[in-house]
């Protein structure tokens, strides 16, 4: 299997001393969808910066595609698409003239840049507002912009540094759907986020970094196999004064309808069901207390504090 | 990447400034326009019609070509400066770092993007100049050559003023404190044989006086220095600064951390 991105005994230690990172390594294979999460300041985006020639290493080995970023940057670089944290076009050109110019720097032709701009803007819904300048766009639609230039050159390899961040809920759906086809089409993605069901949905692997280390390098369903105790809500179709008794399980009255259940991963749910059946108590409607990926999320970082 | 794709990032970089400079034209062409106008009008015809003969012609023919160069230097500057700052502020800059576009393509093309306007202004100036003098150009290849090296040298200038800019101040203390009063102190106005002889030696320290006295060879056929001196002057600062600006541009200089 090709490796798309590979990061090895990487290190970053600014000018005023703080080391953002401390010997990183981790792969990323051709085809996946992966996710690199941790904390603010944990080290993410340092981590992206390098392998976008934004910002210098101290040590280590970065190649994309097999290539080298120090020896062979040029290659490396033409099959790397970067979607930052912030927004950074120029917010007087048109949006189309955006599109375009950034397929210029990858030495692609007016005509070919054209016609993949006009793509991209259909793609992402931005067709309307092509000839406008940039700053008049919405947040979602500066956020779409940033994914179409990187687009541009058709890399191989995306990286998406919080793409949805400050995005409302439907277009960040759709969003979703957006790179789940480009990623179904072969583009490799790297996505940072903070929605953590984002990346549990979106993303086959992961890796944790925390105070610039690596907590966590596996498989999305080998991490999720780590959660020991899950715990469900459960709406009821009556009022409750107590949490109901079900053996093995602790229960919590949460208002007067609903109860908190934990279940442990190897109890399943039928018996809390067929229990609460026994005792009259029909569910309404079930759901999780908080994201399975954002339990274990929040176990690791604390982990890694003590 | 082969050498069309630089040539297509590097007209890119060119049409990019070009487009910028020309989509603000009532802040980047016009002043200068109206500046100079008011130049010819005061120092040329006003004060000029009493100063009499400057170098053998009379003072606004004198004045003209050090005028146009005033204007090619101080927008080749201004132009590269604030640009390459505001690509900086903006953080547009990252999107030429991510690219496989080679550092000296992306100096190159800023350079030439400040010799647009550079070279675009002095042609306005020429041309309003013409509504108060008859211009003839001795020289026509040296004056092509010298404005176009002048602007180049200017513009790389400007570029590495913006590399070491923190703040849109910073860009404007060059041009203030030692560009213009460079220009003014380098025989725009009159011709340093009118100086005391010391102060003809402290004037030619000063590389404008060269650039003026060349263009002014070029258009007048007069100089008071020695052009081919003047030529090697101003290549051999255009190999230095250009050389400086790209190793600050390969290291990241205030723009990579």
């Amino acid at each position: 299997m090709t490796l798309a991105l590979s990061v090895k005994n990487l290190r970053k230690t600014y000018g005023n001393g703080f080391e953002a990172l401390k010997d990183i390594s981790f792969d990323v294979e051709e085809g996946d969808f992966f996710a690199l999460l941790g904390p603010n300041g944990a080290g993410k985006s340092t981590t992206l910066g390098i392998v976008s020639s934004l910002v210098n290493k101290s040590a280590g080995e970065v190649s994309v595609f097999n290539h080298d970023l120090d020896t062979e940057k040029t290659k490396a670089k033409m099959h790397l698409g970067v979607v930052p944290q912030e927004f950074n076009f120029n917010m007087f050109e048109n949006v189309k003239d955006i599109l375009v110019t950034q397929a210029g720097y990858y030495g692609i032709s007016k005509g070919v840049a054209n016609e993949r701009a006009d793509y991209y803007l259909k793609q992402l819904g931005l067709w309307e507002k092509r000839n406008g300048a940039a700053r008049m766009l919405s947040g979602g639609m500066k956020r779409r912009l940033m994914i179409a230039r990187a687009l541009m050159h058709d890399p191989k390899l995306l990286i998406l540094d919080e793409p949805t961040a400050g995005v409302d809920i439907e277009l960040r759906r759709s969003m979703w759907d957006f790179l789940q086809e480009i990623n179904r089409a072969g583009t490799t993605i790297i996505l940072t986020t903070h929605y953590l069901e984002e990346a549990e949905s979106l993303c086959r692997n992961i890796a944790i970094i925390d105070h610039g280390k690596i907590v966590q390098n596996t498989s999305m369903r080998a991490l999720l196999e780590q959660l020991n105790i899950e715990t469900v809500v459960l709406d009821l179709d009556s009022e409750l004064e107590a949490a109901p008794k079900l053996e093995g399980y602790v229960t919590r009255l949460v208002g007067g309808g609903s109860v908190e259940v934990d279940v442990a991963r190897e109890q399943g749910l039928n018996s809390v069901f067929s229990q609460l059946e026994g005792l009259g108590l029909e569910v309404k409607s079930m759901r999780n207390k908080s994201n399975r990926l954002e339990e274990l999320f929040v176990s690791l970082v604390e982990k890694n504090l003590d | 990447m082969t050498v069309n794709s630089i040539l297509v990032a590097f007209w890119t970089i060119v049409r990019r400034e070009i487009r910028r400079f020309t989509r603000i034209w009532a802040q980047t062409l016009l002043p200068p326009a109206i500046t100079m106008t008011l130049y010819f009008i005061i120092f040329g015809n006003l004060i000029g019609s009493r100063i009499g003969e400057m170098g053998g012609f009379d003072y606004m023919e004198y004045i003209v070509p050090g005028l146009i160069m005033m204007s090619v230097i101080t927008n080749s500057y201004s132009n590269v400066v604030s640009s390459f700052y505001s690509t900086k502020f903006q953080r547009n800059i990252e999107e030429l770092l991510v690219s496989p576009t080679p550092n000296w393509v992306i100096l190159s093309g800023f350079v030439i993007g400040g010799v647009a306007r550079g070279l675009g202004v002095g042609l306005i100036v020429t041309m309003l100049s013409l509504f108060f003098t008859d211009l003839q150009v001795q020289n026509p290849l040296v004056t092509i050559a010298v404005v176009f090296l002048t602007s180049v040298l200017f513009a790389l200038g400007g570029f590495i003023n913006a590399v070491f800019a923190n703040s849109f101040d910073d860009i404007s203390i060059i041009p203030t404190f030692v560009l213009t009063p460079l220009t003014y102190l380098g025989g725009v106005f009159y011709s340093i044989q009118l100086l005391p002889e010391f102060w003809q030696g402290v004037s030619q320290l000063n590389p404008i006086l060269y650039m003026v006295n060349t263009f002014r060879y070029g258009i007048l056929g007069v100089s008071d220095i020695n052009v081919g001196f003047a030529f090697a002057i101003i290549v051999l600062f255009i190999t230095v600064l250009f050389s400086y600006a790209l190793y600050l541009l390969q290291n990241g200089k205030g723009i990579r951390s």
